[in-house]
C-alpha cells in the first residue's frame, strides 16, 4: 500500500468525524502519517548516502519533499478538510514563487556566463 | 456571546461544496472564511508571509549557487559525522530531521487530545514536542560552533565558494530562531492548558480574549509549519 492509499483511506474514514467539535480525527491516522514520514525521509537521506548523482537525484530529492510537505500541509495541519475558499487563498500565492524561481534560473545562468567569459577567458 | 457567534461556522447557512463554493464564500457578505475561525484564518495568512520569506532565502541561496564558478562545497562531507571510527555523511542532519517530525508528530496528537479536553495528555504531548524543539535548537548549536571552529565564516570557507556560508547561517539562523520563538510559545500554551485555562475560558493575559483548545491547533499550525520549512531546507540545502 503506497502512502497516499494509505493515507486516502484514513483521511475517508476520518472525515466522518472532522468538524464534530473542531478538527478531531483517529490518532492511528497521525501515528501513520508520522511513520511515513520517517520512512520518505530515510528515503531522501538514503539517496545522498548512496550518492546518486544527476537527474536520478533530483528527481528522487523533489518528489520526496513534496511528498513529505503534502503530507505535512493536508494532515498534520488539517488542510484536507479546510474549505477550498481557505485552501486556495493559501496554496495559490505561493505558485507566484515557481515564476520567481524561473527568472532567477534565467538570471542565474546569464551571470554565470557573463563571469566565466570576463574571469575564466570563455565557457 | 458575540465572541462565539464570530467563532462557530455558519451553520445556519447551506453551504456549497466544490469549485463553486470558493466564488460563493468568497462573494459572501461578512466573511469568506466559513469553516476557520479568524484566528485560525490569520495563522494560515502570516504562515503565507513567512512562506515567502523563507522563498527568497532559498531562492537567493539558489541563485548564489547557480551563478557562481567556484565549485560548492559538498554538503554531504561538510556535515558528516565521525562516529565510531567512520565517517557517517550527513548524519546530524538526518537525525535533526527525524527529531523534528517526531516533533510534529507528538503537536499534531496534543492539538487531537486537546479537543477531547484531555489536559494532562495534551500537556504532556506539547511539552514532549518542545522538547524535540529544544534538542533540535541544541544540535543547530553545536553544527554551528562545529562549522565555525573548522573556519567557516558568511564570507569564507575552507572547501570552496565564499556564498555558502552566508547562505547556510542566514538560511539555517533564520529556521532556528522560528523554531526558539516555536518552543517559547509551546511552553506557555501548555501551561495554559495545564491550570486549565481553556476549560475555563480564561482571558489571555495580553490579548483579554477567552481561550478555546482551538489556540492549542493554531500553535500547532505554527510548528508544523517549521516543520514543514525544514523538509524545504533539507531537501534543497542539504542535499542539492
Amino acid at each position: 500500500m503506497g502512502p497516499t492509499t494509505a493515507v486516502v483511506q484514513a483521511t475517508a474514514a476520518a472525515k466522518t468525524t472532522a468538524h464534530a467539535e473542531g478538527q478531531q480525527h483517529p490518532i492511528r491516522l497521525y501515528l501513520l502519517v508520522w511513520g511515513w514520514l520517517f520512512v520518505l525521509s530515510t528515503c531522501s537521506y538514503l539517496v545522498d548516502y548512496f550518492n546518486l548523482q544527476g537527474y536520478p537525484r533530483w528527481f528522487l530529492i523533489l518528489l520526496l519533499m513534496i511528498v513529505k510537505a503534502g503530507l505535512i500541509v493536508g494532515v498534520f495541519m488539517h488542510m484536507a478538510w479546510e474549505r477550498l475558499a481557505l485552501v486556495y487563498a493559501i496554496l495559490v500565492p505561493p505558485v507566484a514563487v515557481l515564476v520567481f524561481v524561473g527568472i532567477m534560473v534565467f538570471e542565474s545562468s546569464y551571470t554565470h556566463f557573463t563571469r566565466l567569459i570576463f574571469f575564466h577567458g570563455g565557457p | 456571546m458575540a465572541d462565539d457567534a464570530l467563532v462557530t461556522p455558519g451553520d445556519a447557512l447551506t453551504l456549497r461544496t466544490g469549485w463553486r463554493s470558493v466564488a460563493g464564500d468568497w462573494a459572501s457578505d461578512q466573511r469568506a472564511f466559513k469553516s476557520a475561525s479568524w484566528g485560525k484564518a490569520m495563522m494560515w495568512i502570516f504562515l503565507l508571509s513567512d512562506t515567502f520569506i523563507f522563498s527568497c532565502f532559498l531562492l537567493s541561496y539558489m541563485t548564489v549557487r547557480m551563478s557562481t564558478t567556484v565549485p560548492w562545497p559538498n554538503p554531504s562531507m561538510v556535515f558528516a559525522l565521525r562516529l565510531g571510527g567512520t565517517e557517517i555523511p550527513l548524519i546530524l542532519i538526518a537525525i535533526m530531521t527525524f527529531i523534528l517530525i517526531s516533533s510534529s508528530g507528538t503537536m499534531a496528537m496534543a492539538v487531537n487530545y486537546g479537543y477531547r479536553r484531555d489536559r494532562v495528555k495534551t500537556t504532556l504531548l506539547m511539552l514532549a514536542t518542545a522538547a524535540f524543539g529544544a534538542s533540535f535548537v541544541g544540535m543547530q548549536g553545536f553544527e554551528w560552533t562545529k562549522l565555525i571552529r573548522e573556519g567557516v565564516r558568511p564570507w569564507h570557507n575552507p572547501w570552496g565558494a565564499d556564498q555558502f556560508g552566508s547562505s547556510f547561517f542566514m538560511i539555517t539562523g533564520f529556521h532556528g530562531t522560528h523554531v526558539t520563538i516555536g518552543v517559547i510559545f509551546l511552553l506557555i500554551t501548555s501551561r495554559k492548558v495545564w491550570r486549565g485555562d481553556f476549560d475555563h475560558g480564561k482571558p489571555g493575559f495580553f490579548t483579554s480574549r477567552k481561550g478555546r483548545y482551538e489556540n492549542v491547533e493554531i500553535m500547532g499550525l505554527y510548528w508544523h509549519f517549521v516543520d514543514l520549512v525544514w523538509v524545504f531546507i533539507f531537501a534543497l540545502f542539504y542535499l542539492w
